[in-house]
């Protein structure tokens, strides 16, 4: 099992027929994933790659019962798409694009609220990939395996790393989400701790954060009341100075340190949660809490890699 | 993006807010002529990207049209170290004079984005010229705050349960209700960040004007916010930081000496996390975009040499959809063409990684292929040590 995606989601992407779209729609179909059809308006009855195109989600939900969109719309008019989506009564909107603008997400946020069903991941995120099963994302497949570790992050790159770590230990991953770097996103870190606790597959969590915002916190609130899987915590950023956005346009620790690094791990720590110091040790603190009677020869096996 | 006080005083006169008189004083005369068009006395605002200013020194009153041409002078090209500008501080390159205001009562009246919730947020407080979180802490009790749900916007009813909140002058609810709205209007309609008018301050004679305002606008937004756009004030800004963001990458000049090239980041992030851990200090927050492509890898690596505290360079890519060789042969051709004269540690994991390092060993450059991530931050240190003793005095 995974959460999220799995062997029977049936996925659009929601502008194929631009340049990114397209390249990843065919990697998300070469992973596996049933990718059947794209989104563009004006495009509709097209075929590119042998994916069929229609003018609407509405559409393209009717025609090829989709249940997925992932979309790569450029940021202007993406929160446009989003609702669009929303308003189509799709179940799970995997949004890529990065650079919408904050007040597009607040208008998006709201309407949310009017369509309960439907689950929002990112935008400004790298997606979600059920190793073994499918991918909605851009995230490379061949790092990832099956396993029993869910995994939540607002980074791309550095999920790819983790997921790394842990492949090379021979631990292989349920479902990864990535949630985005963005102030304002769909699918909370809480969101996708309580989908890993209700999975019965994901057997450990590994939640990666990063400075701004208070995320991670209220999931570790929640996590203490709520989870009883192990969780392991990385929070990026701790040697980032305050007031500079990095990279991305969520990660700017506050004013009086609001978000910084050492604030969130204190708080997750105090959660419960295992917090990871080292990004070079994800995998190693993970492979501990799944096997908490052989932490020397887990340990051993990391430092090889 | 932040602009000037002055600039965010023009926005908000166009939208109907009342600010005192005061506009930029070019020269020492000129300051002195709008000392004496103002009455005689004058204040003189240094125009910088950072708050803090007046214990700074930043802000001065002249009692007499002589005194504000000397402050005017002295002001002039300062450098103003604030708590918010960092150890470098900013210099003054503008000067706002304008025309003392007596206060009966002052106001705090911001306009946020809470990314927590998702909204945008209103909040006042009776305690004028105190930062807002400064006031949420010493009294709670005095901010008044109201979420704003954005499918019906901010209403005059809100407004005025805001105002009746601070106990405001019954004479004043109404010109209070009429601003906030309007102030909300600009918010959305500029796609602010934040907008804050600290403080915001009622005259004896019953007026309520914007003495010191604060606008930052998302940066998401700007390409639909021409107008915006041409406020921006580049000459604070690091010539590198700026280059980078034309190139579509993401840079931040830290303290350190190890120059860093991350693809994404959150990796680069925790990059510079872990150069920390193993007790060096990261010249840069750099992300090149989470593909890497040659073309991006080239310009960073000109940008990092560009730095002249940058000893070592510390290159991790986790290459996913672009393979780890190809990234591999574009770090080779860059670095081939920059002539790099300090030494480079290159981290390469991902997809095809085998490959990767067989042509990053293979090129005869002169680097050092590390096998894992402790093991480039490691060696990033040690060499940043090495180089620090062959040179001593070459950084802080």
């Amino acid at each position: 099992m995974s959460v999220l995606i799995g062997r029977d989601t049936k996925l659009i992407v929601q502008g194929l027929t631009g340049r990114e779209g397209r390249f990843h729609a065919h990697a998300c179909r070469e992973y596996g994933t049933s990718v059947v059809g794209g989104v563009t308006p004006g495009k509709g009855g097209a075929v590119v790659d042998g994916f069929p195109i229609f003018d609407t989600v509405r559409q393209a939900m009717s025609q090829t019962g989709a249940d997925a969109s992932l979309i790569f719309v450029p940021p202007l008019q993406a929160a446009g798409a989003i609702h669009e989506a929303m308003v189509a009564g799709i179940g799970l909107i995997v949004c890529i694009t990065e650079g919408i603008p904050v007040l597009d997400m607040v208008r998006v946020k709201r309407a949310l609220q009017d369509h309960p069903a439907c689950r929002l991941v990112g935008p400004n995120c790298s997606g979600i990939i059920s190793p073994g099963q499918a991918k909605a994302g851009i995230m490379p497949g061949n790092i990832h395996m099956p396993g029993p570790v869910g995994i939540v992050s607002r980074s791309g790159t550095l999920t790819y790393e983790a997921a790394a770590q842990l492949s090379a230990l021979g631990i292989g991953q349920s479902t990864c989400i990535g949630i985005g770097g963005d102030p304002i996103v769909g699918m909370s870190h809480r969101d996708a701790l309580a989908l890993f606790e209700a999975d019965p597959d994901t057997r450990a969590v590994l939640m990666i954060g990063e400075i701004g915002g208070d995320s991670e916190e209220a999931a570790a609130r929640w996590a203490q009341d709520h989870m009883t899987k192990p969780v392991a915590a990385f929070i990026a950023g701790r040697a980032a100075p305050p007031g500079r956005r990095m990279g991305h346009a969520g990660a700017i620790i506050g004013g009086n340190g609001n978000g910084s690094a050492a604030e969130k791990m204190a708080r997750l720590r105090e959660a419960g949660i295992t917090v990871v110091d080292s990004p070079a040790e994800l995998g190693v603190t993970v492979a501990r809490l799944l096997e908490p009677d052989q932490p020397a020869a887990a340990a051993a096996k990391g430092r090889s890699r | 993006m932040d602009i000037h006080e002055y600039q965010a005083k023009e926005l908000l006169r166009a939208h109907g807010v009342a600010t005192a008189r005061e506009q930029l004083a070019g020269s020492s005369e000129e300051a002195r002529a709008l000392a004496v068009a103002y009455g005689g006395r004058l204040v003189l605002k240094a125009q910088i990207h950072a708050g803090g200013r007046g214990r700074a020194g930043g802000v001065k009153i002249a009692e007499t049209p002589d005194e504000a041409a000397r402050i005017w002078s002295q002001m002039m090209g300062m450098t103003l170290v604030t708590s918010q500008t960092g150890p470098a501080g900013r210099r003054v390159r503008r000067i706002l004079a304008a025309e003392p205001v007596a206060t009966a009562r002052a106001f705090y009246l911001g306009l946020t984005v809470d990314r927590s919730i998702g909204r945008v947020v209103l909040a006042a407080s009776a305690e004028g010229g105190v930062e807002i979180e400064e006031a949420t802490r010493s009294s709670p009790g005095s901010v008044w705050r109201a979420e704003i749900d954005p499918m019906v916007g901010c209403t005059p009813q809100m407004a005025e349960v805001l105002g009746r909140g601070l106990g405001l002058d019954a004479g004043l609810v109404e010109t209070w209700k009429a601003m906030v709205v309007r102030l909300y209007g600009l918010f959305i309609e500029k796609d602010c960040s934040l907008l804050e008018i600290n403080p915001l301050v009622q005259t004896p004679e019953g007026a309520l004007i914007a003495l010191d305002a604060k606008m930052s606008f998302d940066d998401n937004a700007l390409i639909r916010q021409p107008e915006i756009q041409c406020l921006r004030d580049a000459s604070d800004d690091v010539p590198q930081e700026i280059e980078a963001s034309r190139l579509g990458m993401s840079l931040v000049k830290l303290e350190g000496e190890i120059g860093c090239m991350v693809n994404g980041a959150g990796l680069a992030m925790a990059t510079m996390d872990l150069i920390q851990l193993c007790g060096g200090r990261p010249a840069n927050f750099l992300d090149v975009g989470g593909g890497a492509s040659e073309d991006a890898v080239r310009h960073a690596f000109r940008l990092l040499l560009q730095d002249a505290a940058v000893k070592v360079i510390l290159v991790n890519i986790f290459g996913g959809i672009m393979r780890c060789d190809a990234v591999a042969a574009g770090i080779v051709n860059a670095l081939r063409e920059s002539g790099a004269r300090v030494p480079v540690v290159v981290r390469l994991d991902g997809t095809n990684r085998a490959e990767g390092r067989r042509i990053l060993r293979e090129s005869g450059l002169e680097l050092v292929v590390a096998e894992t991530f402790q093991e480039a931050a490691e060696r990033a240190v040690s060499l940043t040590t090495e180089r620090m003793r062959q040179s001593p005095g070459g950084t802080p």
